[in-house]
């Protein structure tokens, strides 16, 4: 029963979100997001960046990850956040998502790393009106965490 | 790994058909060519059998009646004409079908062209009785030596000759089908049974053929074998092995009927046969037989290994920049002496893994021959396709995506370049055009050029058509190169009528964004009336340049170092007289330049001594200021993320000896921002 009205509430269009989700929760500006751990490759201490002159502001920079050169990504730009200034905390997340069919590996900045845990798609929410500013195709759900609000990221849309 | 038999024998059959194919286009020009008759027989009979082999009947059945009939034309039976030569090569194509697609093709296309071929050959014979039904000129020595009564034939086999599949028991029965035999078997190398290795053959056989057939008919049988065996035939009457067929020519020549007219035969044969261009496919048939030759020390690997290697030798040398760096900062004599060392393996490892990939591009021209033959035909244009410079090598990667750039401006070459052939015959060219394609290394480049003899670009109609368009303001002042350029536009078309071939105006534009993906360049000349010539400028490689590590505010960029042209000092002087109008005198030529800092939008102070450095792409020059020039630079490209696709001034990166990643300028890219920017100014300036 519970599964079933779980996947009404999922948008339509979207995949059918499994029940329980295992992911890597981080805080990025003053938000947190849930980032499957499936799509996770590893997480790594900040590195040198290389600036991308005409680059898209959210991804602005080149990184190299044991001798690849990938783009790294900054997730605060696509929700309107100002960037936070790097700490002893920030991490980068090194990711690999599915854009237009192809497997494409970039590293994400997170302010904050906190833990893996599993989250359940049954408790997810309709999006709160006070974020309204970010666009709907960026969020796959939202649900709830520690008793706080968690964005549950639809990576390859927001890297279009 | 496991190995699928059938599709070694799919990859085995392209390539004998591909040599097939230029065996027959050869022919085509040379129809009396023993040598190219034999190879189009060897590869038809390869075809088949390993065809049977591996299961594909379809193909085994069809090729069987192909190869029927060049084995008549072999034993000179009939002549090679060039309806036979068109026809074998829509057989060609059929046999690739059968193999590919085996599905989707329709046999009826297959009994089409063998009832041609049958056809053709009925013809052949005809013509062949009427000629007194004497073997022609190349046949005759060799078939001289007959033997009277029989051949005693003694065969010893190498031994592994069971291992590379093999069968001695087929052969014999072979043998026998040329008559009756008394075969004896040679049991002198046995060894005991406890040592018998059951896959060595140490079985040699002597047999007594009593059949009055040709000498030849005896060597056709072992021909696949002939490298791993010793065989002496000796006519019976004799009963000594005779070495060469020659020392026997008086007792055969009395022994064979058909013997006298055979002057008059050969005379007759030679003048049938006018050898149009006989000069210059000759190199074609020895080409194929030093392939032939270097066959037995090459070994087949799969391209992604290949990538792999290359991969793992590029993070080497990315290592190997750190180490190295890390050894000079310290003062351990030690440790900088293994740094070299390591160096100098590293770059001698990258040079002979880069020689690995490379192939020459000779398989690349050697398929357009068959596109120039096809066009030349529909289009009514007789066109001489000539090739040099085969034996340049390119990496592998890149002679593929260069096929389809080269098959347009061939196209183009025979649709548009060549006249028709009404037109020639006004001027005092000769009626058959000409189309050479060729290549050749210059520095760090290949330089691969398709050039005609034809009419040469109608420079006016270019600038008609393009102020039509309203790509350029009419009455603008336009070198005759800018105007060329004009024909790299999306969508840019002169021909006058759309034929099959050209004239859409989709082709040029693809061209020029494939040669410019390759970090390549297009030069195009013309001289009206003798034709036009496209050159394309390409690196070895895609995979590692020599790079001008340089800096701008606090970024590290590289710089292909084939663009570069030469470093000057931004004099004060420069810098003031360049206010409002971004011009460098370089030795009296005003060189647009662009200053990275703004472009970048660099962070960190400037350095006070800017220096300018020139890049030239398709003979344009454009300055770079940059803040430091650090060095000359091994770099490993490496493409950029797809996500980056929207980046249009870099074209891939690289990881330095720190560790950090660099872009790479794409030079092209500059050159035409510049370019814009100059003529945006040009009229302020004015």
């Amino acid at each position: 029963m519970n599964q079933l009205e779980t996947s009404q509430r999922v948008p339509a269009g979207a995949p059918p979100a499994p029940a329980r989700l295992q992911v890597l929760m981080v805080g990025i500006g003053n938000e947190i997001f849930a980032i499957e751990t499936e799509l996770v490759r590893e997480i790594i201490d900040p590195v040198p960046v290389t600036r991308v002159a005409g680059a898209r502001d959210y991804l602005p920079a080149l990184i190299n990850v044991r001798g690849n050169v990938v783009p790294l990504a900054d997730l605060s730009r696509r929700f309107g956040m100002a960037g936070a200034a790097q700490t002893s905390d920030t991490r980068i997340v090194v990711v690999e998502v599915e854009v237009d069919d192809d497997p494409v590996t970039l590293g994400i900045v997170a302010d904050r790393v906190f833990e893996v845990t599993e989250i359940s798609a049954a408790d997810s929410q309709q999006m709160p009106r006070l974020g309204s500013h970010w666009k709907p195709e960026f969020i796959r759900f939202i649900t709830k965490w520690n008793d706080e609000f968690v964005i549950v990221p639809e990576l390859h849309k927001i890297l279009e | 790994m496991e190995l699928d038999p059938a599709a070694t024998f799919r990859q085995e059959a392209a390539d004998l058909l591909d040599s097939l194919e230029t065996v027959l286009l050869d022919l085509g020009q040379t129809p009396a060519d023993r040598d190219l008759i034999d190879a189009a027989f060897r590869a038809l009979h390869t075809i088949k059998g390993s065809g049977a082999m591996f299961g594909f009947d379809r193909v085994a059945a069809f090729t069987h009646d192909f190869e029927t009939a060049f084995d008549l034309i072999r034993k000179g039976k009939i002549d090679a004409n060039h309806d036979i030569v068109t026809v074998s090569l829509s057989a060609r194509d059929y046999i690739r079908a059968l193999i590919e697609a085996p599905d989707a093709t329709d046999p009826i296309i297959g009994e089409a062209i063998v009832e041609e071929l049958q056809r053709l050959i009925g013809r052949g014979d005809a013509k062949g009785a009427a000629g007194a039904a004497a073997p022609p000129a190349a046949a005759a020595g060799a078939s001289l030596a007959s033997g009277q009564g029989g051949w005693r034939i003694t065969l010893a086999f190498e031994e592994q000759i069971l291992r590379n599949g093999a069968n001695p028991l087929a052969l014999l029965d072979d043998l026998r089908e040329l008559g009756p035999c008394t075969v004896l078997p040679d049991l002198a190398r046995l060894p005991a049974l406890a040592d018998l290795d059951p896959e060595s053959c140490l079985i040699g056989w002597t047999v007594t053929l009593a059949a009055d057939c040709p000498r030849e008919a005896i060597e056709d049988v072992f021909m696949f074998v002939r490298d791993e065996m010793r065989l002496a035939i000796a006519p019976l009457a004799e009963g000594v092995p005779d070495v060469r067929p020659g020392f026997t020519l008086d007792m055969a020549e009395a022994a064979a009927e058909p013997a006298a007219p055979r002057p008059e035969a050969l005379s007759a044969e030679t003048a049938s046969h006018p050898l149009p261009g006989k000069a210059a496919p000759a190199p074609a048939g020895a080409e194929l037989n030093r392939r032939a030759e270097d066959k037995g020390s090459t070994v087949r690997v799969q391209a992604e290994r290949l990538d792999e290697l290359m991969d793992r030798v590029g993070e080497l040398v990315i290592a190997q920049a750190r180490l190295s760096q890390l050894a000079h900062s310290g003062t351990d004599l030690a440790i900088k002496a293994i740094a070299e060392e390591i160096e100098r393996l590293a770059s001698g490892l990258r040079d002979s893994t880069m020689g690995v990939r490379m192939v020459p591009m000779g398989s690349l021209f050697g398929r357009f021959r068959r596109l120039v033959h096809d066009l030349s035909r529909d289009l009514g244009k007789p066109v001489d396709f000539v090739t040099v410079g085969e034996d340049t090598e390119m990496d592998k990667t890149m002679i593929e995506r260069l096929a389809d750039p080269l098959v347009h401006l061939i196209r183009n070459a025979i649709d548009h370049g060549i006249e028709s052939r009404e037109a020639r015959a006004s001027t005092s060219k000769s009626a058959t055009g000409r189309i050479e394609l060729s290549a050749r290394y210059v520095g760090a480049q290949v330089l691969v050029t398709v050039q005609d003899d034809g009419a040469g670009l109608d420079t006016a109609r270019i600038r008609a058509k393009a102020e039509e368009q309203g790509l350029v303001q009419p009455g603008a002042t336009l070198s005759e190169q800018e105007i060329h350029q004009f024909l790299f536009h999306p969508g840019f078309s002169t021909a006058r009528t759309i034929s099959a071939l050209s004239g859409r105006g989709v082709g040029m534009d693809v061209v020029k964004r494939t040669i410019e993906a390759m970090r390549g360049a297009i030069d195009l000349t013309t001289i009206p009336g003798h034709g036009s010539s496209v050159t394309l400028r390409l690196p070895l490689t895609l995979a590692i340049i020599d790079g001008l590590l340089i800096r701008v505010g606090e970024g590290r960029y590289i710089i292909p170092l084939s663009a570069v042209e030469e470093c000057i000092e931004l004099t004060a002087a420069d810098e003031a007289r360049s206010r409002g109008r971004s011009f460098l005198s370089v030795r009296g030529e005003l060189v647009p330049f662009l200053r990275l800092r703004e472009l970048f939008d660099a962070q960190g102070a400037a350095d006070p001594h800017q220096k300018v450095i020139v890049t030239a792409i398709g003979g344009t020059r454009i300055g770079l200021v940059v803040d430091q020039i650090i060095g000359s630079h091994q770099t490993v490209i490496k493409s950029l993320s797809k996500l980056h696709a929207d980046v249009t001034m870099f074209s891939g990166a690289t990881i330095l000896g720190d560790g950090t990643a660099a872009l790479i300028l794409d030079v092209a890219q500059l050159v035409s921002l510049g370019q814009g920017r100059a003529d945006d100014r040009t009229p302020e300036a004015a």
